[in-house]
């Protein structure tokens, strides 16, 4: 690790030593991506089942439900799918688990790269606010759509993707026209 | 021996929870390595001026579609035991379209979101809340999205079957057709750096 813009006498002693350090560049995207299709390669070696994200907060919001309303809960098939048969805990699940290793590598990787810092990803023109704003609205899209296709795009353009689901494929394609014929909405967002 | 390891029952069910850890953390790993913990990179794929999505997952699916056909050609995994989601055409076309605006309005998708919110990103963690929102919004819509949700069923079905050809044909195709978009892509990069320069 190179000691890149790395200011020693800072008077705040406490200060965030990271936050001093250049953050270190991306990947080259090609190994990146050799990497992401050998951790998918693995699940399906090992699990016969691939990789997912959106499931995971399935079983969180279903079991937030049930804790409130149990009976209103288990009256719909969609929860109730999330919480099985009560035996065990729904957060005994293998998706579950995963997306906390998600978390866990997210942020190992970049406390590795001097990427952990605080703060809003975002284009120059448009406020903190409505950047917030937006993103809690594509987050509700995202969450929405996520459902009504049966995955996004870890578990199915990615998974699905993989092992030439024609329904993943379907769905692949879609993501890209959507995201592409909205853009020109939200460039100021992002330009 | 022989593979996926978990349906020959070579381990139980709460070791696979700590393997789904291992994988979780392999997966969040190259999702930040590749970028894609910020919103503004992801984002920038539909814009044309950085096409690493594009890249990275098709590398990805390459690899992993590549390693599936050649570890069930040489007889070591067993294919008809991998999980096959079940197609419902039409609501997963509407789907990804919705997805798609979800995408470039909110800058992430589930996974990444997730890498996002763990380095610090304050949009991630709150396009994390706007997904737990909307997952929320759909199961009390449940009761009448329900028909709609399972409505044009296929089954399980992967191209080739759909399409009456070998895999190993479909396999070459997604190859060339990817190898196609990473010249197109590179290219396309290119140019729009030279547009910017002007």
């Amino acid at each position: 690790m190179a000691e890149r813009a790395v200011t020693t006498q800072d008077p705040r002693s406490g200060v965030d030593e990271r936050a001093r350090r250049t953050a270190q560049p991306y990947w080259n995207p090609y190994l990146a991506g050799v990497g992401l299709g050998l951790v998918l390669l693995s699940a399906y070696v090992i699990m016969g089942r691939g990789l997912g994200a959106s499931g995971a907060f399935s079983t969180f919001v279903s079991a937030t439900v049930a804790k409130v309303a149990p009976s209103h809960a288990a009256a719909n098939s969609f929860y109730s799918e999330y919480l099985g048969d009560g035996s065990s805990s729904p957060f005994k699940d293998w998706l579950v688990f995963e997306v906390i290793g998600v978390f866990i590598g997210g942020f190992v990787s970049g406390m590795l790269a001097w990427r952990v810092r605080r703060g809003i990803e975002k284009g120059p023109s448009i406020s903190n606010g409505r950047r917030l704003m937006f993103a809690f609205i594509g987050g509700g899209l995202m969450g929405f759509g996520a459902k009504l296709a049966r995955g996004c795009t870890s578990g199915q353009a990615l998974t699905g993707g993989a092992v030439l689901n024609v329904g993943s494929w379907a769905f692949m394609m879609c993501v890209f026209a959507g995201a592409y014929a909205f853009a020109y909405f939200m460039r100021r967002q992002w330009l | 021996m022989s593979a996926p390891f978990y349906k020959f029952g070579y381990f139980n069910d709460e070791f696979s929870l700590v393997l789904a850890l291992v994988i979780g953390i392999g997966f969040g790993f190259f999702l930040e390595r590749a970028g894609f913990g910020s919103g503004r990179k992801l984002a920038a794929q539909f814009y044309f001026t950085d096409m690493t999505v594009l890249k990275v997952m098709f590398t990805a699916i390459l690899t992993a579609m590549l390693g599936i056909y050649y570890l069930s050609v040489v007889g070591f995994m067993e294919l008809s035991l991998v999980f096959l989601n079940p197609t419902y055409l039409v609501p997963q076309i509407v789907g990804g379209l919705v997805l798609g605006v979800g995408f470039v309005i909110g800058g992430y998708c589930p996974g990444t979101s997730c890498v996002s919110a763990a380095t610090g990103k304050i949009d991630g963690m709150v396009f994390l809340a706007g997904i737990l929102a909307g997952i929320f919004v759909f199961g009390e819509l449940f009761p009448l999205l329900e028909g709609f949700y399972n409505s044009t069923p296929m089954g399980q079905i992967t191209l080739p079957k759909l399409l009456g050809v070998p895999y190993g044909v479909i396999v070459l195709a997604v190859v060339l057709m990817a190898v196609g978009a990473f010249v197109a892509a590179e290219w396309g990069e290119k140019k729009m750096a030279a547009r910017k320069g002007v």
